[in-house]
């Protein structure tokens, strides 16, 4: 019995290191500034002051459906994509199939900072610097995300697949009708992985988007923070990051069994 | 006349992959490897440097600064996290109330953005108001220069990269906790085993697998810090915490020196692959499998 006390009070103790910070964030972006070198966790008076501060000094809501934009073009294409190829590894028969695997399992242990000043030289070349071109067009593709589905489309019985080529189907038919419907789990894990991972970068959008009118949410955040334009005032840094993770804190709310089994099953990390 | 046109369709459906390949990874590869021989910013044309800039590297006090700096935050990271998740893993793994909400209450800082994570410990770091400095003060201790003293700084981001990170760690060790059949341990019990046996022989089996996954995307996540130091610290102080990604990029984007920056990119390429083939050969024959 007084084991189980202990633990608790252990649990209890780190639920509250994990939270207490972002609920400390959220309440010191909402106090009026003059409150802020206080420890009151719950501010006198609820002031959107530090809201109004950021969303007047950057383009903050702009940012917000840049990301949105970006990050969604970017999930759509992995899926499409990714389970294309995934598909054609798993199931059809061609000369060099293996070597295309074996390419991307390459890439995938291939440490990005090899690529990163080419492909910006690439991005100057193509003129993408300063569109949405570069942000997009280069995550089209994830090595991950065709394994995955290669993965996935292996352990789905080879008879479904038959049966709809015996009713006409051609092959994206069979791909998009058939296997997507059935392919629920791969689809949501490789979704959420691939949303989060482009909602949250914010290294590649410093290099190649200098107009302010295009940036990503994480970007302008960043510059807000060390550009100086927030006049270290403390309460519109604060804002501002409560406003960048928002987003995702709701999705994850929403569909947190779904993002803790997406990113244990695979691994991954951001 | 099927079996060709099935052939035909592959092809078809691995081509977009293979012309994203060749564009954005064999072609970098390829150019960068060229790139490494010359002295260009983008402007001007290209200037053949030999050997220029491997010479320059050998002798560049930031490159080999960064390769200690990022030592320095594996040495600590590294083991935190494994005692960390560990720990919280074990608790987890006992009949305990409302485990839902414990684990998404540990996992909650894995999922939001790097940037949000730093803005809010740059916050909790500050010398004279953060949090931290100021529970130090109320114990009757001294406080602590988190983020301005060249010996802690890289440490605090040690510790904060763990606060972020160790959720996914925490559901990872409790799958493999709770993969172990109790009856292993009710054996060793009835043969009198300590708890530091049980532990060595039939906890650590069992996540081991998560310890190598740690110790792997620790390494690399070490060599590709990059929004922690750019948001907190720029560096510093005394570049401390300049890591070799900030470094690619100060030489990359503010200096425009393209071909030095390439060949910084390629040798910490090649440093992560070495680290991480030699850390499987290592942890490979320590377990003998």
């Amino acid at each position: 019995m007084l084991k189980k006390l202990v633990i608790h009070v252990f649990l209890i103790f780190g639920g509250l290191l994990f939270v207490y910070p972002f609920f400390w964030m959220v309440s010191a972006s909402l106090a009026p500034e003059n409150e802020l070198s206080q420890l009151t966790f719950i501010p006198s008076i609820i002031s959107g002051q530090s809201y109004r501060q950021v969303i007047e000094k950057i383009p903050i809501i702009r940012a917000f459906l840049n990301s949105l934009f970006v990050s969604l073009s970017i999930t759509t294409g992995v899926l499409i994509f990714g389970s294309m190829v995934g598909y054609a590894l798993s199931r059809m028969q061609f000369r060099g199939r293996q070597l295309v695997f074996y390419v991307i399992i390459f890439t995938m242990t291939l440490p990005f900072q090899i690529t990163l000043i080419p492909q910006y030289i690439l991005m100057v070349k193509f003129a993408w610097v300063d569109t949405f071109l570069s942000l997009i067009v280069p995550y089209l593709m994830n090595a991950f995300a065709i394994i995955m589905f290669r993965q996935y489309f292996m352990s789905i019985p080879q008879d479904l697949i038959d049966a709809a080529r015996m009713d006409g189907c051609n092959e994206l038919q069979i791909l998009y009708r058939i296997l997507w419907p059935n392919s629920v789990p791969a689809l949501i894990t490789v979704g959420i992985i691939t949303f989060m991972a482009s909602w949250n970068e914010v290294l590649w959008p410093l290099i190649v988007i200098r107009n302010e009118t295009l940036m990503t949410m994480p970007q302008v955040v960043t510059l807000f923070a060390v550009g100086g334009r927030a006049e270290s005032q403390l309460g519109a840094k604060l804002a501002s990051a409560t406003m960048l993770a928002i987003p995702i804190v709701l999705a994850y709310v929403f569909f947190q069994r779904y993002f803790i089994q997406s990113m244990t099953t695979t691994g991954m990390k951001e | 006349m099927i079996v060709k046109l099935k052939n035909i369709t592959g092809y078809l459906m691995v081509m977009p992959y293979l012309i994203h390949f060749s564009i954005f990874i064999a072609f970098p590869i390829l150019f960068s490897l060229f790139l490494m021989f010359h002295r260009w910013n983008i402007i001007s044309p290209m200037e053949f440097v030999g050997l220029k800039n491997f010479y320059r590297l050998l002798h560049d006090y930031y490159f080999w600064r960064s390769i200690v700096n990022t030592l320095v935050f594996l040495v600590i990271h590294v083991p935190l996290q494994i005692m960390t998740a560990l720990f919280f893993a074990e608790l987890l793994n006992q009949k305990i109330h409302l485990r839902g909400f414990f684990r998404a209450a540990f996992f909650l800082p894995v999922v939001v953005s790097g940037v949000v994570v730093t803005m809010l410990w740059e916050q909790l770091y500050g010398f004279d108001t953060g949090l931290l400095n100021r529970i130090l003060v109320n114990l009757g201790l001294d406080k602590i220069g988190w983020l301005i003293s060249p010996q802690m700084a890289m440490p605090s981001i040690a510790i904060m990269a763990t606060w972020k990170n160790v959720g996914l760690y925490i559901i990872l060790f409790l799958v493999g906790l709770q993969s172990v059949p109790a009856h292993y341990y009710e054996a060793a019990d009835l043969e009198g085993a300590s708890h530091w046996q049980k532990f060595r022989y039939i906890t650590l089996p069992s996540i081991n697998p998560t310890i190598f996954m740690v110790v792997i995307l620790s390494t690399i996540g070490g060599f590709s810090l990059f929004i922690e130091p750019y948001i907190m610290t720029s560096g510093g102080p005394l570049n401390s915490t300049l890591s070799a990604v900030l470094y690619i990029y100060k030489q990359g984007f503010f200096y425009y020196h393209m071909g030095y920056a390439a060949t910084l990119g390629f040798f910490f390429a090649m440093l992560i692959l070495l680290v991480v083939f030699l850390q499987k050969r290592f942890i490979e024959r320590d377990t003998g499998r």
